[in-house]
């Protein structure tokens, strides 16, 4: 077999070949600093493949053209960052009422508002999970390499087809701007899920049907299934509805239909936790820092391991108790004033103590930042 | 008489989505219903599928339509029906994406999405129904509420200039610009079948009653006073071109008023790609 090529990819790069890879056929978005390299690269390879792309007036548009488009039938995502992903909360909520996939990509900066367009945050991690108003489950994955912000997109994907769920993809401006060689997937190699469709006739078709996985199947328009798709709370045939027996089970639905399968969702990366004391817990970028500086540290001895979150939300609660369960303490490292590390405060034991580190001015946690803190807690 | 309006009965009946959701939210006397027989008797004529027909709304009274048609039915957010339907209409070209709208959803908190699907001339015929207020809120001022008339939010009449949504759409590129009014079902019926083949943009504002809030707060009567209002002040394009601004005043000029032969996003696009292909 001949040696997989090697390439030299930016982080947003990556993540149009991810989603291209995937099937996504439809893109549209606004520009916004530091995402605009992946609309730049959808706007230049989709044509080529007979795929869509449309610059929308605003984020609002894109979002909303990307569910349209959804609903029609085709794969669809939009990037943004911050401030995009704040206008485009009311329209993602329309996507999870209405069970429409779709991937959505921000690309983080500092906030509030504009913030810091060229620096790197973390802080729209509780954004992803609580943006939109109202009761849902969200999914949102973070890769932490550029080769991962492949298979990440591509899993983005296969999640939201299989969940019919927007899903968001976190990445920040150092993942989204930093290069490294990564080996593309060859066709074929990466399974790829597309939303199962209806088999039954349009007469006896009922669009939002309790099915034994949740998920009902869903058609295209324009092949017969002439159903109502809605932002109001509706009933299983797609009609509104104010009854409480029907307006329960429809929230019931979006959420179990996803927190009841999590274990297909929950990815995560563990360095060296089976005899750890110490724990670090990182996402996204931090993660490079807290693996070398776990490397650093066991050099010298220190019974320290770390645990990487490719899945945040839905939050990862079973996994992590269980690969914590020996560690005396953890550390969750972020770029953010502290937004992950109350969901570990929520889910780890008492007698485990919860420490971060964190920063928030702009600029990355470095090894030895990581390493400091050690040393301050051993 | 009887066997011609039965007939008539029929067609809008075979449109209708088989279902429980009847009655329709819209007072007794509303111009949503002449408006949406109108498009059924349109689309018939036309001999659409209903299949082939996507309805895409936003939110308000009128909105509701695509609810209780038989056609794919999108019901989106406040003022986002257009860019819904830019991203139906890219991902499937063949199908044909109506758009219902009122004022406040399109000129309001949708100005932006609207301007824009008129520069893109995409393939969407839109059916902007004005009624001067927000109907479903329950009689607020819009942007084409005229200028010292009364709404619950300009109690002492309204010191805002309107919109004018044909000029607006026309500026902003629209390749097909008409106006009609409920009393003149016809003539809409005829627009909508013009909007619908024309390939491009269309804007088709429909002057409309809304007797609950804006005839109320106005003092103009009930739904059959308000139509009859709209035949008496009503000027056919061709005429109102003869006439000066004074005598114009408080009139509605009704017609095709604008059209024009330009090139359709989706087709442009599709240009790029075949391009793309014959390059390779």
């Amino acid at each position: 077999m001949a040696e997989k090529k090697r390439v030299l990819m930016l982080g947003n790069q990556a993540c149009v070949q991810g989603a291209i890879y995937a099937g996504m056929r439809f893109f549209a978005g606004y520009p916004i600093t530091p995402s605009t390299e992946i609309a730049e690269g959808c706007s230049r390879e989709l044509p080529k493949i007979g795929g869509r792309f449309v610059q929308m007036e605003d984020e609002i548009g894109s979002i909303a053209a990307v569910i349209g488009a959804s609903i029609a039938g085709l794969k669809a995502m939009t990037a943004t960052s911050g401030p995009g992903y704040s206008l485009m909360v009311e329209n993602i909520g329309y996507a999870y009422m209405t069970e429409t996939p779709c991937v959505i990509v921000n690309v983080q900066r500092g906030g509030p508002s504009t913030g810091l367009p060229t620096k790197i945050s973390q802080s729209d991690t509780m954004q992803a999970r609580w943006g939109p108003h109202g009761d849902f489950t969200a999914i949102t994955v973070a890769p932490s390499t550029i080769g991962d912000i492949v298979i990440e997109t591509i899993r983005a994907f296969n999640l939201a087809e299989r969940f019919r769920t927007p899903v968001t993809i976190l990445l920040d401006e150092v993942m989204g701007h930093m290069r490294e060689i990564i080996t593309l997937p060859e066709p074929g190699e990466v399974e790829l899920v597309d939303r199962v469709r209806p088999t039954c006739s349009p007469e006896e078709f009922v669009p939002f049907e309790k099915t034994p996985n949740l998920v009902s199947p869903m058609p295209r328009y324009g092949d017969g299934y002439r159903y109502i798709v809605t932002g109001l709370t509706h009933d299983t045939m797609g009609f509104t509805t104010n009854k409480p027996a029907e307006i329960a089970p429809k929230l019931d639905k979006l959420k179990h239909k996803i927190e009841d399968y999590v274990d297909e969702i929950t990815k995560l990366r563990v360095e060296k936790i089976d005899d750890a004391e110490i724990a670090f817990i990182s996402y996204g970028s931090v993660s490079r820092a807290a693996f070398q500086a776990i490397d650093i540290a066991r050099k010298a001895g220190v019974k320290v391991g770390g645990v990487q979150l490719d899945t945040i939300w839905p939050f990862p609660e079973k996994e992590l108790v269980d690969l914590c369960s020996r560690c005396k303490r953890v550390i969750v490292a972020e770029l953010n004033m502290g937004q992950i590390v109350n969901e570990v405060r929520r889910v780890l034991p008492p007698d485990i103590v919860v420490d971060s580190l964190l920063r928030y001015d702009g600029e990355i946690l470095t090894p030895l930042q990581l390493l400091e803190k050690l040393e301050e807690v051993l | 008489m009887a066997t011609a309006v039965k007939q008539k009965s029929d067609v809008i009946l075979q449109y209708l989505r088989p279902s429980k959701k009847m009655p329709s939210v819209w007072c007794a006397g509303c111009g949503d219903g002449i408006i949406m027989s109108a498009i059924i008797r349109a689309i018939d004529k036309l001999g659409y599928s209903k299949d082939e027909v996507v309805m895409v709304s936003g939110i308000g009274c009128s909105s509701r339509m695509p609810i209780y048609l038989d056609f794919n039915a999108l019901h989106t957010t406040h003022g986002r029906a257009l860019a819904f339907a830019t991203g139906v209409k890219f991902a499937r070209p063949e199908l044909k994406v109506i758009v219902i709208t009122g004022d406040g959803d399109a000129l309001a908190i949708g100005g932006n999405h609207f301007i824009h699907a008129c520069r893109r001339n995409i393939d969407i015929t839109a059916i902007l129904i004005n009624n001067s207020i927000y109907g479903m809120t329950g009689g607020q001022g819009s942007p084409t509420t005229p200028s010292n008339a009364f709404s619950t939010t300009t109690p002492y009449g309204n010191v805002e200039k309107h919109f004018e949504p044909c000029e607006l759409a026309k500026a902003a590129g629209a390749s097909y610009v008409g106006r009609s009014t409920v009393y003149h079902a016809t003539q809409m019926e005829k627009m909508i079948i013009e909007g619908l083949e024309h390939r491009g943009f269309s804007l088709i504002e429909v002057v409309s009653n809304c007797q609950t809030y804006f005839g109320r707060l106005n003092r103009q009567g009930d739904a059959v006073a308000m139509i009859k209002s709209f035949k008496e002040r009503a000027v056919m394009l061709g005429k109102a071109k003869k006439m000066t601004e004074q005598e114009l005043e408080g009139k509605i000029v009704i017609g095709t008023i604008h059209r024009a032969d330009k090139t359709e996003f989706c087709d442009e696009y599709q240009r790029v790609v075949d391009s793309l292909k014959g390059g390779k």
